[in-house]
């Protein structure tokens, strides 16, 4: 881009600098040079008798031991904990003492996902939906967070983060609707399973292509910032999505723009089958941060009550200081990656079931809540029984609906139907009406 | 100061030498022994003669304006009403490398027009977040050339977000500026025409302007448009096309092409720096072989005035389209196709398309890359003899 700069120059100079010379003042002449200007830089005098260095593109001391910055990878950024892998509070500083009801409440919201991933799952396996991701094992990643939030926040969301949006009261119905692509989705049938989105709880549609939420979570945060609201944005991805240049981008705009905004990476192990030391070589995700200037924090994704500390403070100070946040937190993915993945093709079962009996974020959290008498046997199994009641009413509501009308397939192209595309409706409907018992119109509304 | 102008002179000819003038500022000396006049060293005129459309009357007082003051107007005009715009991109700050933002950050303050770090993805990907948001994003590409990184979030995001999210969210706020087209030294970097790319993909709508009263009004619409516009800013023009244009904001409607000459003979379908093309060969036409010829100035590429250029096919029954990018799978033969689709019968030759050809945009070879006036006119004689 040096070459972009050198020729924009020229093309800018020969016209400029050679016809205007006589008005301009210096000022704006170092300007149009790409001279980076700031009011300090044009007052600091040029003295080559200080030996500091003079250099505008980084502040530092001279030395003159020729010395590599080693990357510390074996004993990287520390883990943020609150409790112990048996639930109990390890330094009660840091414990949020957060009321009975709420805790209940993450507990009810992360078993309520667990149970509607399990039906799901099946259910496509049974062949009655297309697609389904799971997010067992990072539960505590998404109610952790999700509480920690104002209701008016903007998320951003890759496509593993479905507590998010439970936790902030979405419907089962609505979840089954988006799955069956039925005629309830508020998508309007339009993309694969778990690509949920939701206006009214500030939710942005997933879509499929990785990373790309980041800068637009940037950005989103730049508009929110001017509008004085005090509203943050979130924006979750994997460690995997996190090599993306979108990442690279969104982060290094967040910090330069100043925008309030929490970039929380779910690192859980995996992209698919491709295990983190294939996917980056240095310090995970959250030793990124400080070169990008950013605030960073690496905390055990699988303990809900560091999730939320992180990100309650976090979001605090990101609205008030206006800068970026980069939390890492380390999950494990113990489910597939999806249903077109059987993940025993490339990590053992040991392996998956370590983290499923001895670090689970819904166990640690149970043994939290046992402690306390707040959450009893019975108590597990009449929720059990109960939450597995309302997600198959839900999934058996969704099962018998219609699919939306076929004409959905042609509206919000653009916010207005063009003539071109219109008539390209018609030429479908005149088609089906002659080709009818050769689409399943039966499965659609009218 | 003197070693950014060393920089521009490295490499040119060794006969030149700087002279360091006052306020910093260099002047270029000749010396004796090289004559200025040579054959090799004499650069090639420009391919084409702007011509300004009249003065318009229905909006209100105008000012002498080139194209870059014109786009600044309209981003002007658009920062003074609407509080939430914002414009950004690479160099914008100080007025941008073409000055098309020159004084407005100082007038609208620094978080309204800044620059972002030089990465093209995040700049339509902000953007797009921004407009997600609801604020008016104006994101500016600093060639049309370097958009490519962008690409992923222009079709794969801002196209589909309305569609995909069942319209409970859009990018609408959202348009990309860009410099377009041939310069007469731009080479492969600085040339492009990229419209073909984008015009593949349903949700994008794509402007060029042919002139300073036509952009305004051009890029005002898509400021205001409610669905992502890419407006391509033929750059060759910004100093070059000078016009009268109005100081007031208006609008010129998207999708639809604008008649500049009616004719009965051939109709001639163009945009942006083309179009001055065409109106010369138009009258070439007239001179040297009677020929009669309408002139169309398509003005939106996405979704494209299919209705104009077929009715002006049927009357004349010969169609010429002519363009800088590469002839394969440049918009010409989106409108070849259709118009044939449409007008098949009404057709007296087979559609003639003068495009670029289907290499790089060579650097020293560009005169006889351009689809210029001699190559049309002769595609006319060939569609009057067939």
């Amino acid at each position: 881009m040096a070459a972009v700069s050198s020729m924009s120059k020229m093309y800018g100079l020969c016209f400029h600098a050679v016809r205007q010379t006589a008005g301009l003042k210096a000022y704006r002449l170092l300007q149009r040079r790409g001279f980076r200007v700031s009011v300090l830089q044009l007052q600091q005098t040029f003295d080559s008798s200080l030996e500091k260095p003079q250099f505008p593109g980084a502040s530092a001391e001279f030395v003159d031991q020729l010395e590599f910055i080693q990357p510390n990878v074996i004993s990287g950024i520390p883990v943020y904990r609150v409790m112990d892998r048996q639930g109990n509070i390890i330094n009660p500083s840091q414990d949020p003492q957060l009321s009975k009801e709420t805790v209940l409440n993450f507990y009810q919201k992360m078993t309520m996902l667990n149970t509607m991933d399990r039906i799901l799952y099946e259910s496509q396996r049974q062949g009655r939906i297309s697609f389904y991701m799971t997010n067992y094992g990072e539960e505590g990643t998404h109610i952790g967070s999700a509480a920690a939030l104002d209701p008016n926040d903007l998320v951003f969301g890759q496509y593993r983060e479905a507590g998010v949006l439970m936790y902030r009261g979405f419907p089962l119905d609505h979840f089954m609707a988006q799955c069956y692509a039925n005629a309830d989705d508020l998508g309007k049938g339009r993309q694969m399973p778990v690509h949920y989105g939701c206006k009214d709880l500030n939710f942005v549609t997933i879509s499929s292509p990785l990373a790309t939420q980041i800068p637009q979570a940037a950005g989103s945060a730049y508009a929110v910032k001017r509008e004085n609201t005090n509203r943050a944005v979130i924006c979750y991805f994997g460690e995997g999505a996190a090599s993306e240049g979108d990442a690279h981008a969104g982060f290094n705009f967040s910090a330069t723009l100043e925008c309030p905004l929490i970039f929380f990476c779910r690192n859980n192990g995996y992209a698919i089958s491709t295990p983190t030391n294939e996917q980056y070589r240095g310090d995970g995700i959250a030793a990124r941060g400080p070169g990008y200037g950013m605030l960073s924090i690496r905390v055990d994704g699988n303990d809900v009550f560091a999730v939320y500390n992180a990100t309650k403070e976090a979001r605090r100070r990101a609205v008030a200081e206006n800068q970026p946040f980069l939390i890492e937190a380390m999950t494990y993915r113990i489910g597939h990656h999806s249903t077109s993945d059987d993940s025993s093709a490339y990590r053992s079962v040991d392996e998956v079931n370590y983290w499923d009996k001895q670090d689970h974020p819904i166990s640690r959290l149970r043994h939290y809540m046992t402690a306390r008498g707040w959450w009893s046997e019975d108590d597990e199994r009449s929720w059990r029984k109960q939450s597995r009641k309302t997600v198959m009413e839900a999934f058996e509501r969704a099962e018998r609906r219609l699919k939306p009308n076929p004409e959905l397939l042609f509206t919000d192209v653009y916010q207005e139907m063009i003539p071109s595309l219109n008539k390209q409706r018609e030429s479908l409907w005149r088609h089906v009406q002659q080709y009818k018992e050769h689409y399943p119109l039966d499965l659609y509304e009218k | 100061m003197a070693a950014a102008a060393r920089l521009f002179i490295r490499g040119a000819n060794s006969k030149l030498s700087i002279a360091p003038g006052s306020l910093g500022t260099t002047l270029l000396k000749l010396s004796p022994n090289c004559s200025s006049r040579t054959k090799t060293q004499r650069r090639h005129a420009a391919h084409f003669t702007f011509q300004p459309d009249p003065v318009p009357s229905q909006y209100g007082p105008t000012q002498k304006m080139n194209l870059f003051q014109s786009i600044t107007s309209a981003l002007d005009n658009t920062l003074a009403s609407d509080p939430t715009a914002v414009i950004f991109g690479e160099d914008v700050a100080f007025g941008g490398v073409f000055r098309c933002t020159v004084g407005l950050r100082d007038k609208y303050g620094k978080d309204r027009v800044f620059n972002t770090p030089l990465c093209e993805q995040g700049i339509v990907g902000f953007g797009i977040g921004v407009a997600v948001a609801g604020a008016t994003a104006i994101a500016e590409i600093q060639f049309a050339d370097y958009i490519f990184p962008a690409f992923d979030q222009i079709v794969n995001e801002a196209a589909k977000y309305r569609y995909r999210s069942g319209n409970m969210f859009d990018c609408g706020n959202l348009t990309i500026r860009a410099p377009w087209g041939c310069v007469g030294h731009g080479s492969l970097y600085h040339s492009q025409s990229p419209e073909a790319f984008f015009a593949h993909c349903p949700g994008l709508k794509i402007v060029i302007p042919r002139s300073p009263i036509q952009a305004k009004g051009l890029l005002l619409s898509c400021i205001a448009d409610k669905n992502p516009c890419i407006f391509f800013e033929p750059k060759i023009l910004y100093r070059a096309a000078v016009e009268q244009v109005p100081e007031d904001p208006y609008t010129i409607p998207l999708s639809q092409a604008e008649i500049l000459q009616e004719g009965s003979d051939v109709t001639l379908v163009a945009w942006g720096t083309q179009i001055h093309v065409l109106k010369e060969v138009a009258s070439m036409a007239q001179e040297k072989l009677g020929v009669s010829c309408e002139v169309i100035d398509l003005q939106t590429i996405l979704p494209w005035d299919i209705e104009t250029v077929c009715k002006s096919v049927v009357k004349t029954g010969r169609l010429l389209i002519s363009h800088e990018a590469p002839v394969t799978g440049g918009f010409a033969s989106e409108i070849s196709s259709t118009v044939q689709e449409e007008c098949f019968l009404n057709l007296e030759a087979p559609i003639s398309r003068v495009c670029g050809y289907d290499t790089p945009f060579p650097h020293i070879f560009e005169p006889f890359y351009i689809p210029d006036k001699w190559k049309c006119f002769e595609a006319i004689k060939k569609m009057i003899n067939y």
